[in-house]
């Protein structure tokens, strides 16, 4: 019956459509309600968040493989825009797309042997990683400017400088919007459907004719894509980049967010990176109660809704609605 | 030869350090197949707890004593109001609980602690012991004596006694082990305790000689962690190998080739194991079933 999953498809195109207007519509709000330039950071941050997240949970959500490495993908995407930009005078739009070529490419050449991996061992390989590619940022000083940090030159886009929050956050939001399109496009793809049939059974899928590796290969390599691109604009935004950017407990954060929103839905990535994002800016008030705050209200949402925040909400308006 | 040997003894001190908290990481995953991250904060309570109350004047004993105690509180607490609440969320879930727990113990460490670093004096003086022209300090014999102990205790619990074959049975075939009669919840209770007292005796033995402060469990779990895989999750004699094999890597590369890129050199002798053996050292070889 070649006709019927044609047919699927199409009406799942339309059903892509409402959740991008709600989105570009809550981008639209934001920017509308948010007072002032200490908001449009965070909301920034949190966008460039979830742009690392989408990717990260193509890997985890749809794939089912961890990693525990990708603040590796992210500081080289912002110390390669930076640099190209600031040492070398390059402009930042082919900055930016030059560091994601080559992170591309460096997840490319390792993803073949870290994917054989499983399970832990997976998390362990992405996090070794993730740890080097750390270690080698705070010792490349002459280039990186190591544990000091490196000063982004100003940049200006075709001629236009940007630095209002207000413009970087439209810059973002764009961004943010094409990564969720090119997300949900992919899971509706063949290899979308590979994919989660990865995530069910892997021997099912391979005896299917699936090929895995390559399957695998692809998502990694694109989530890495993703985190570098969120990288570079950083990079651009921020103005100042230190080794923490690829911290282990950075990793462990994109993850975290992941988790929290929910796997395997690409709305709730980006609502576990706002969450995540703005949080540590609420519990301020708490002074040094920061931590322990934010430590149990992360042990709590997982323990009573351990599916994610998007999939236990949109079960519970469903139950309500019904 | 002297300089080699040098390294060689600090690289074992430390890996007896990492092979404890690899040997923690393995017995929760065994129970569970749980990867607790909350295990380098156990490390942390251990020796800060015991550093804080020997400065007030307690003797070294009753403040280890009190500290490992501490330990096992708080990881029977986790397992109970958080772990065993989830039921049967997926392993990431949980896993992310634990990330939880470390945010908030080290938050907790913090404020009832400060952010300061702690020194613990060493338990039988400094004056150092001099073997084939390399120095060593007497905490180095304690760390090994301790080492070797634990290790042998724990081979008698888990192959003499009916309680560690309990946890090695679940740690095979949970529904069977529950078929035969084994309560297996309270083998998961028993692994996390088990596990925070490992680590917490690691964590009092390591900070006469490294400093102890309220976030030195990041390091020390990563570096457990990673021992427990390059030896094979869940493996006992893995834990222990990958512990010391790490740990003198480490102060072998730091030695001999550079010690900025010392956690680099361990990271990439992990991977290229990892790539020759995918399952570890001594890891069982999975076989899915379908």
């Amino acid at each position: 019956m070649p006709g019927a999953p044609r047919r699927r498809s199409a009406k799942r195109k339309h059903r892509r459509l409402p959740g991008l207007f709600a989105l570009t519509a809550a981008i639209a709000l934001l920017s509308w309600i948010l007072p002032n330039d200490f908001y449009f950071n965070v909301a920034i941050l949190a966008g460039l968040n979830s742009i690392v997240c989408i990717g990260l949970n193509l890997l985890i959500g749809y794939a089912g493989q961890i990693s525990l490495g990708h603040a590796g993908f992210f500081s080289l995407g912002a110390y390669g825009a930076a640099i190209l930009t600031t040492h070398f005078g390059w402009p930042p739009v082919p900055a930016l797309v030059a560091s994601a070529f080559a992170v591309g490419i460096f997840a490319l050449l390792v993803a073949r042997p870290i994917l054989s991996l499983k399970g832990h061992y997976l998390a362990m390989a992405t996090l070794g990683m993730g740890v080097i590619i750390s270690i080698a940022l705070v010792q490349e000083g002459k280039l990186t400017g190591g544990p000091d940090g490196l000063t982004v030159a100003p940049v200006n886009f075709f001629g236009v400088d940007v630095v209002s929050a207000q413009a970087w956050f439209w810059i973002v939001s764009v961004v943010l919007i094409a990564a969720v399109w090119l997300a949900l496009n992919l899971v509706d793809s063949p290899v979308g459907r590979a994919l989660r049939s990865l995530h069910g059974s892997e021997v099912a899928a391979e005896a299917m004719a699936v090929d895995t590796v390559h399957h695998k290969i692809i998502v990694f390599v694109i989530s890495a894509l993703f985190a570098s691109v969120a990288g570079s604009l950083f990079a651009y935004y921020s103005g100042f980049l230190t080794p923490a950017e690829a911290s282990f407990l950075r990793s462990i954060q994109f993850v975290t967010m992941v988790v929290l929103g929910g796997m395997a839905s690409i709305y709730g990535s980006i609502i576990g990176a706002s969450i995540l994002t703005v949080l540590p800016q609420l519990l301020t008030v708490f002074h040094d109660y920061e931590q322990v705050v934010f430590g149990l209200i992360l042990m709590l949402t997982m323990v009573f809704m351990p599916k994610g925040l998007a999939p236990s909400l949109a079960r519970r308006l469903k139950e309500w609605a019904s | 030869m002297a300089q080699f040997l040098q390294f060689l003894f600090s690289g074992i001190t430390v890996g007896a350090i990492y092979a404890l908290v690899a040997l923690g990481f393995s017995i929760i995953y065994n129970a569970s197949t749980v990867i607790n991250f909350a295990q380098g904060e156990f490390v942390m309570i251990g020796g800060l707890t015991t550093a804080v109350l020997s400065a007030a004047g307690m003797s070294i004993p009753a403040a280890a004593a009190i500290a490992v105690l501490a330990a096992v509180a708080i990881a029977i607490a986790l397992e109970k109001l958080a772990v065993e609440q989830a039921g049967s969320a997926s392993v990431i879930t949980l896993i992310i609980i634990t990330i939880g727990a470390s945010i908030f113990l080290r938050g907790l460490a913090q404020l009832i602690f400060d952010r300061n670093y702690h020194t613990l004096r060493a338990f039988s003086g400094d004056a150092p012991i001099h073997i084939a022209g390399a120095t060593i300090v007497p905490q180095t014999l304690w760390v090994l004596g301790t080492t070797i102990l634990i290790v042998i205790a724990l081979w008698w619990f888990f192959s003499r006694t009916l309680l560690g074959k309990a946890i090695l049975a679940t740690s095979h075939n949970r529904l069977a082990a529950q078929l035969v009669g084994i309560n297996t919840r309270s083998v998961l209770l028993l692994s996390f305790g088990l596990s925070a007292a490992l680590g917490a005796i690691g964590g009092i033995l390591i900070a006469p000689i490294s400093l102890t402060s309220y976030d030195v469990g990041v390091m020390l779990g990563l570096k457990g962690f990673s021992a427990s895989i390059l030896g094979g999750l869940g493996s006992g004699p893995g834990a222990i190998v990958g512990g010391l094999l790490l740990g003198i890597v480490e102060a072998l590369g730091a030695g001999y080739v550079s010690s900025a890129y010392k956690d680099a050199l361990a990271f990439v002798v992990i991977l290229l194991v990892l790539l020759l053996m995918p399952q570890g050292l001594f890891g069982r070889r999975s076989t899915e079933r379908v």
